[in-house]
């Protein structure tokens, strides 16, 4: 990364060296440093990220969720974009958790920022963040009873019944 | 005897020093003359309800000078771009607000059908929620159609009967809304 004194190889080597059997493939597209890392440990890994002198990752730029319904046993992801504002250094965190219990530890307690990106990806994934503050949907409806990002509902609304599938190139 | 003819679009018999109509067709030609619409624009088709609001097309050559932006005091519910679902409970609370006789046009393909929105959030038509007068068609319509929606809302007001929101036929509509009437 440009200006940027730490390098993708050297906070993956001190990564490897803290956490080493906690951590999962790793990967660098567009040269961004992507590491996947058990569920367990994420928070860890995401505090030591943040107070260790040398990174100083204090910046939490996104949490996101993922669905792989073919992915069995690791069906959702929580992708996580941290960012050190002293270093100019950007890692991105994957965790995969399988759809029957997805739960993980929150990072409100780091970042206050997450709260409400943790409240959306729960609304949209039903990831359960533990811990988290206020854990109810953000920006659905209240009522709402599924999750509309996983990919066994449709994104079409079910209620209309004047649209034929075969002028929408969907039968 | 006089003869008749139109007197601000009102039918009437004119005479001298007299002028003879209906009730119903004095009252209509009041309210459509005077109408205060509530615009409740949520995207582009409010963009175009503003240019028709504004100096070049000038809605207030139809007596609708003034914007009732409170539901209390407007005839005229204007619901002009997406609604999402979320939204919906919103927009049914604003028109059980309004005072009857109310009129409500739907402007564009959002409003009136959902539009290229397609999809779980965004509610398919805003007649799944209230009851719509006149549907206005584009994405977004031009002013010159919105103003056909507004001639074809004020053409309604003109017509209708009096007695047409005390009927029994009006409160079961209103109850397949799940609204309640004003009990009149």
């Amino acid at each position: 990364m440009a200006n940027s004194t730490l390098t993708n190889e050297l906070v993956f080597s001190k990564l490897k060296e803290k956490f080493g059997e906690s951590l999962g493939e790793q990967q660098e597209p567009f040269g961004l440093l992507t590491v996947e890392v058990t569920s367990n440990e994420i928070h860890s890994v995401i505090e030591w990220l943040k107070n260790e002198p040398a990174l100083n990752v204090n910046y939490l730029t996104l949490i996101g969720g993922i669905h792989y319904p073919e992915n069995e046993g690791k069906e959702l992801c929580v992708v996580y974009h941290l960012h050190s504002l002293i270093h100019n250094f950007r890692i991105r965190l994957k965790s995969f958790l399988p759809i029957e219990n997805p739960t993980i530890a929150t990072i409100t307690d780091l970042y206050d920022g997450a709260d409400w990106q943790e409240r959306e990806t729960f609304d949209f994934y039903g990831i359960i963040f533990e811990g988290h503050p206020n854990l109810v949907r953000i920006l659905n409806e209240d009522s709402m009873n599924y999750f509309p990002m996983r990919k066994e509902y449709q994104l079409e609304d079910a209620t209309r019944e004047d649209k034929d599938d075969r002028f929408f190139g969907r039968d | 005897m006089g003869k008749v003819n139109f007197d601000a679009k009102v039918e009437t018999i004119n005479g001298q020093g007299f002028q003879l109509t209906t009730l119903d067709k004095a009252i209509g030609a009041a309210r459509s003359n005077s109408l205060w619409p509530l615009p409740f624009a949520t995207s582009c088709c409010g963009i175009e309800f503003m240019a028709t609001m504004g100096s070049n097309y000038d809605l207030a050559r139809f007596g609708m000078e003034r914007m009732s932006f409170s539901p209390r005091q407007a005839d005229l519910l204007i619901v002009a771009g997406t609604i999402s679902k979320k939204l919906a409970p919103i927009l049914k609370q604003v028109y059980e607000q309004m005072a009857e006789p109310k009129w409500v046009l739907s402007v564009g393909a959002c409003a009136s059908s959902g539009g290229v929105f397609d999809t779980y959030s965004v509610l398919q038509g805003i007649d799944r929620v209230i009851p719509v007068d006149v549907y206005v068609p584009g994405c977004p319509p031009r002013p010159e159609q919105i103003i056909d929606g507004i001639m074809n809302i004020h053409e309604m007001i003109k017509n209708e009967s009096l007695r047409r929101r005390n009927s029994d036929e009006y409160k079961k509509m209103l109850q397949t809304y799940n609204i309640e009437s004003d009990g009149k």
